[in-house]
């Protein structure tokens, strides 16, 4: 009886341990996985229209460079990221304007147009697109990324629909 | 079948034994007073976790250290209680481990053959105010500041060799980022590996030896 009675005992003790640790764990833990994956958790920056560039300064068959910058303020500072592209006119019409991303379609290089090779060359693999972004040569799976929303206003200035995030 | 991963993982690394010579080990008749070791380590633990998730956004910075513990409290998830177990616990493991001293002492526990516990314990006390000292100015506000300038300036008094030790603790003559970086250092590395070393030897003596009998009214 005596030694039923020790069982019993030991066995409380062990739950009662199991049941506050697991409290404890749980109290720690759970808000924990929380702060850690916390910024992942954030949403983007505000969606804007970007000036590129005056359209009368884009020739038909020049892809004219522009770049710009966005300042977000991640956790205690302001942090500044570049972005940039190519405004490509393929004919006289001012609707026939494509504006191409120029981060690699691969690894996230930036491409720079080649005027002797009339392609996007990208530095770090050796990739090739050609003006109209598709891929020529190399690693990259898909044709570069375009800024599908652009308008002239009434300066004449070509702006592009920056989503971020 | 997993009765026979038990035994075969049993056969090589001897949980049963741990089990037995750790958790259940014969005791004397005990009291709530033997709890404490056990909450000083519990506190070590759960100080170290939240320390180490505090890293995960805190930087050593002159520039970026309040600001950082500024958004820690009102940026991240839960940051405040993260930050809030790491500040309370801090107070209340110096309070607990010295409460634990306490009761080695007036249970006359320090004697033949736990002596060496004993000493390890006054290193095991000593590294946790250090561990409080050090983590003290690492919000780099003023109280901090001001409190890390005091400090240093004591240790600054000891004789011939005090402005030596208040260079060594500083980084040089003033406070700056230097003080900063290293008081960081020994935050988070130096102090809590040496606090760790000391509890593991501190450990495996209560096990070699067991835990006191209290004296008695006619001891
Ligand atoms: C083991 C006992 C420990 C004690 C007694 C202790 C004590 C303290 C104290 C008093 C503070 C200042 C509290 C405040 O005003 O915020 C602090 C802050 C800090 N501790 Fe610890 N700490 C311990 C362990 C650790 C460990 C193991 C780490 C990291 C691996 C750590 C990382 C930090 C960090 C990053 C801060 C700055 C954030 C803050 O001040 O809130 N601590 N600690
Ligand atoms: S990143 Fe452009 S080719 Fe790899």
């Amino acid at each position: 009886m005596s030694d039923s009675h020790e069982l019993s005992r030991r066995d409380f003790i062990k739950v009662t341990t199991g049941i506050v640790g697991g409290l404890i764990g749980a109290v720690v833990g759970l808000p924990s996985v929380f702060y850690l994956i916390d910024p992942a958790l954030r949403e983007g920056g505000k969606d804007a229209w970007i000036p590129i560039g005056k359209f009368e300064d884009m020739q038909v068959g020049t892809p004219y460079p522009f770049s710009f910058t966005r300042v977000q303020v991640n956790g205690w500072e302001r942090t500044a990221s570049s972005f940039g592209g190519y405004a490509v006119r393929r004919s006289d019409s001012p609707d026939d304007l494509l504006v191409l991303n120029s981060r690699c379609t691969h690894l996230a290089c930036t491409v720079n147009w080649s005027e002797e090779g009339r392609v996007f060359l990208c530095p770090c693999h050796d990739a090739a697109f050609s003006m109209e972004g598709e891929v020529l040569n190399g690693p990259p799976p898909r044709a570069l990324d375009i800024y599908e929303e652009h308008r002239v206003n009434e300066e004449g200035i070509v702006e592009i629909f920056f989503k971020e995030g | 079948m997993w009765n026979n991963i038990y035994a075969w993982l049993d056969e090589r690394l001897g949980f049963n034994d741990l089990y037995t010579n750790l958790l259940d080990r014969p005791e004397p008749k005990t009291s709530w007073w033997n709890t404490l070791g056990s909450a000083s380590l519990f506190l070590f633990i759960l100080q170290g976790l939240t320390g180490i998730f505090l890293t995960v956004y805190y930087t050593p910075s002159p520039d970026h250290a309040y600001d950082s513990i500024t958004y820690i409290m009102e940026g991240v998830a839960f940051g405040w209680l993260i930050r809030g177990i790491h500040h309370w616990g801090a107070t209340l493991m110096v309070l607990v481990v010295f409460i634990h001293m306490l009761r080695v002492f007036f249970t006359a526990s320090f004697k033949y053959p736990r002596e060496l516990t004993w000493l390890i314990g006054i290193g095991l006390f000593l590294t946790t105010l250090g561990m409080g000292f050090t983590g003290y100015l690492l919000p780099w506000n003023q109280k901090a500041y001001w409190a890390t300038t005091v400090g240093t300036q004591i240790a600054g008094t000891v004789p011939f060799i005090g402005e030596f030790i208040l260079k060594v603790l500083r980084g040089g003559p003033e406070l700056s980022a230097l003080t900063l970086q290293r008081f960081f250092a020994a935050h988070i590395w130096i102090i809590p590996a040496i606090l760790a070393a000391l509890i593991g030897i501190h450990l495996y003596l209560i096990i070699k030896h067991g835990e006191s009998h209290f004296p008695e009214k006619e001891d």
